[in-house]
């Protein structure tokens, strides 16, 4: 037990580390024009060669395509961290070009840890095609902070094969949550392990979740002013029963409690889980990190949905960067991340190293001239078959997005206990622990101000 | 200026271990007090907040439920942890064959890394396919929820706890077990003590001080739990596993509330100098 005597100290040597300069400072580059040097997030890992290679080809393009900038790559693994996100930024670690989850906007532009990039955007490629609810996710008081570069909504992702084998029908996914109950208790009927339907509980994935299924339903975390909470309504007291009787009643949820986000995702792989709630990059890591077999994987639209909570991620620029940074920072964005049959979007070259192509995991341009430029490229060049997909997509295009609550870590590790009670007791009341957790998240709001 | 010269290498070897401490363990701390009082997010420049922190992170909602059940998993780990290795090293002690054998055995979860055991344990827990079912099925009990129930979930986190620690412990008692002089077991024989009569009027007195040393320090690492909660149950469920090293972690890289983490930090190293002045008092008291 004395292993664990060392936190104090690692935490605190961690939240010790003082600020000091990001940049390194510009020198005239042989040509006369001012050098400068960025670094950048998200280097695949020495674990994925081949899309590694791709990347340092990118950044060998980029500085030849770009006299006098020199790209610096990181690897770090997830790209973002909240973590190491602060000592990083204080440290003078972090990044010129960042990548912050969409659950970590506010904080990170709240705490003007993010450069404003508003005299740029008039330069950022296809800056008008980015879809105006995604670009206003980044904007506070009408000032831009970062180029979104990921946009999805929550669907339904379920097992095909699972649901060939229980004798349903995968081109006809449940629409509703009563089919949902009833496509869960025939998969769990297949035998010892099947688990119809994968739910988290714990290490703030359950608050996570309850929020995407009552935002589906459409319920809210808090009231519109952000004051007080809203999830002991009739929504949050049918997110809560359905998956009560699905766990207690059906027995259609296995009787082991999920904690943390790779533990469903596992489940998932494993291939004995027939439903889940997730975006479409859910079947992407499941395939990529969780050996899923991709032809069983599919993903509809969320049952009954009314809205769908955002997630996705941009790209932010390190307030320490000098002005000639920022520009080429932006500039490698547009290159590696905005240019159709470019860096990220060239899907032939994914498709040739053997990555899933087809996937509709990234909706940040709409409907927009890029938007369909890309969804064709995708489709041309998919790898997968797109038509699992079709009813996800069908559906995300009529369901309005609905962005995270404010102080959602804190809001959702307190929405983890009614969540890991209905699933773990069978005599949980519903009314009690949506009451108890409502009275701790007033508290909290009261507590913040 | 002669004693200073001869004992050159010693004050170099001083300095060294003084630096070690200042910069690893003495600055960390001043630098977390100064932080519990202030509002940062490590960028921009620090705001005073006097005893705001300390405010927030008691009213936070599961505050209350992190010290009680820190202070319960004190206590079931004491009752394990402490007693457990206790026995074992008597019995090791009494072995005249495979000694080496057993005590490398009763060692050997120490030298795992803890988070390979932990994760060894989440099989052992499995509520499907887990060791512990399987065992308990095959003597014909019910399965138990383990870590999945509010109510046998920080039982679970303290078994596994003492499993991965009792090996130190029971090497430290051992080691005093063989300080004892024979002959005082062999007068207690003589004069007809059976074992537990050899135990309570020769064993315990005679290590006396390593027990007293002992829970002490089981009790400042115990009440610093984190790697079990952490990595088995994330709290919950219910919050039934939030301790307070757990929620210290939470504020700080949760919510980023780097703060309120060291208001916390704070008062958990209050409540463990009560302990380690109740040791270096025991410790004195004893030399006298």
């Amino acid at each position: 037990m004395q292993r664990s005597t060392g936190l104090l100290l690692v935490t605190v040597l961690g939240l010790a580390a003082t600020a000091c300069g990001s940049g390194e400072p510009a020198s005239p580059s042989a040509g006369g024009a001012e050098a400068v040097t960025i670094t950048v997030a998200c280097q695949p890992a020495k674990s994925a060669p081949k899309e590694r290679q791709a990347w340092d080809d990118d950044v060998a393009t980029f500085m030849k395509n770009h006299p006098g900038v020199t790209v610096k790559s990181t690897d770090q693994q997830p790209c973002f961290d909240p973590k190491t996100f602060g000592p990083k930024m204080a440290g003078g670690q972090m990044e010129t070009v960042f990548v912050v989850p969409v659950t970590n906007y506010a904080d990170v532009i709240g705490k003007g840890q993010a450069l404003d990039i508003t005299p740029y955007t008039s330069t950022i490629k296809n800056w008008n095609d980015l879809r105006p609810d995604v670009r206003e996710l980044v904007t506070k008081d009408g000032k831009v902070y970062g180029v979104p570069n990921v946009h999805y909504g929550v669907g339904l992702v379920y097992n095909r094969a699972l649901f060939t084998k229980a004798g349903l029908d995968p081109n006809s996914p449940p629409a509703t949550w009563a089919e949902v109950r009833e496509a869960a208790k025939k998969i769990a009927a297949l035998g010892q392990g099947y688990v119809g339907y994968g739910e988290y509980s714990g290490g703030n994935t359950g608050g996570w979740h309850f929020t995407q299924a009552i935002y589906g339903r459409g319920g809210s975390i808090l009231t519109p002013d952000n004051t007080k909470a809203a999830f002991n309504s009739p929504e949050g007291k049918a997110v809560l029963q359905t998956l009560h009787d699905m766990r207690w009643v059906d027995n259609s949820m296995g009787n082991k409690l999920l904690v943390g986000w790779e533990s469903l995702m596992m489940a998932m792989g494993s291939g004995k889980v027939g439903m889940m709630l997730g975006a479409p990059d859910v079947v992407t890591d499941v395939v990529n990190k969780f050996k899923g077999n991709v032809a069983d994987y599919g993903i509809t639209g969320f049952p009954e949905a009314k809205a769908s909570l955002s997630g996705g991620e941009a790209f932010m620029i390190n307030p320490k960067a000098t002005p000639e940074e920022a520009k080429a920072g932006l500039a490698w964005l547009d290159f590696r991340f905005n240019t159709v049959g470019k860096g990220r979007f060239d899907f032939a070259r994914g498709k040739a190293l053997g990555n899933p192509v087809g996937v509709p995991d990234n909706d940040v341009y709409g409907d927009s001239p890029t938007g369909k430029a890309i969804q064709a490229d995708r489709v041309k060049n998919a790898s997968l078959p797109v038509e699992n997909y079709e009813p996800y997509v069908r559906a995300a295009a009529t369901i309005p997005p609905k962005a995270e609550p404010v102080h959602a870590q804190e809001l959702y590790a307190i929405l983890d206990v009614p969540m890991s009670g209905v699933l773990s007791r069978k005599d949980a009341g519903i009314d009690q622990l949506l009451a108890d957790a409502e009275t701790k998240a007033n508290s909290l709001l009261a507590a913040k101000g | 200026m002669g004693i200073l010269r001869r004992n050159l290498t010693a004050y170099g070897f001083l300095c060294a271990a003084l630096a070690c401490f200042a910069v690893f363990a003495w600055y960390p701390m001043v630098r977390e007090f100064v932080l519990s009082f202030q509002k940062t997010d490590l960028i921009n420049p620090p705001e005073w907040v006097g005893l705001d922190n300390f405010t927030a992170a008691v009213q936070d909602p599961a505050f209350g439920e992190a010290w009680l059940n820190t202070v319960e998993f004190t206590l079931l780990a004491l009752l394990c942890g402490y007693a457990v290795p206790f026995v074992v090293a008597l019995v090791l002690n009494e072995l005249r064959h495979a000694r080496a054998y057993l005590r490398f055995v009763v060692y050997l979860p120490v030298m795992l890394p803890p988070i390979v055991a932990v994760l060894l344990f989440r099989w052992f827990y499995d509520p499907g396919p887990g060791l512990f079912n399987q065992v308990l099925g095959a003597v014909g009990l019910p399965p138990l929820a383990w870590l999945d129930s509010s109510s046998t979930a920080l039982i679970s986190l303290v078994l596994v706890s003492t499993w991965m620690n009792m090996g130190s412990a029971t090497l430290i008692y051992l080691a005093a077990l063989q300080n004892i002089p024979p002959e005082l077991y062999e007068a207690a024989e003589l004069d007809g003590a059976g074992i537990l009569k050899r135990v309570r009027h020769v064993t315990i007195p005679q290590t006396r001080l390593i027990l007293l040393l002992m829970l002490m320090l089981q009790i400042v690492a115990t009440m610093q739990v984190f790697i079990e909660p952490y990595m088995l149950t994330g709290g919950g469920p219910e919050n039934a596993t939030v301790s307070v090293a757990y929620l210290m972690y939470q504020f700080a890289f949760s919510q980023m509330n780097y703060g309120q983490a060291g208001a916390l930090g704070m008062m958990l190293m209050l409540a463990l100098l009560v302990f380690a002045a109740l040791q270096l008092r025991t410790t004195r008291e004893d030399q006298a």
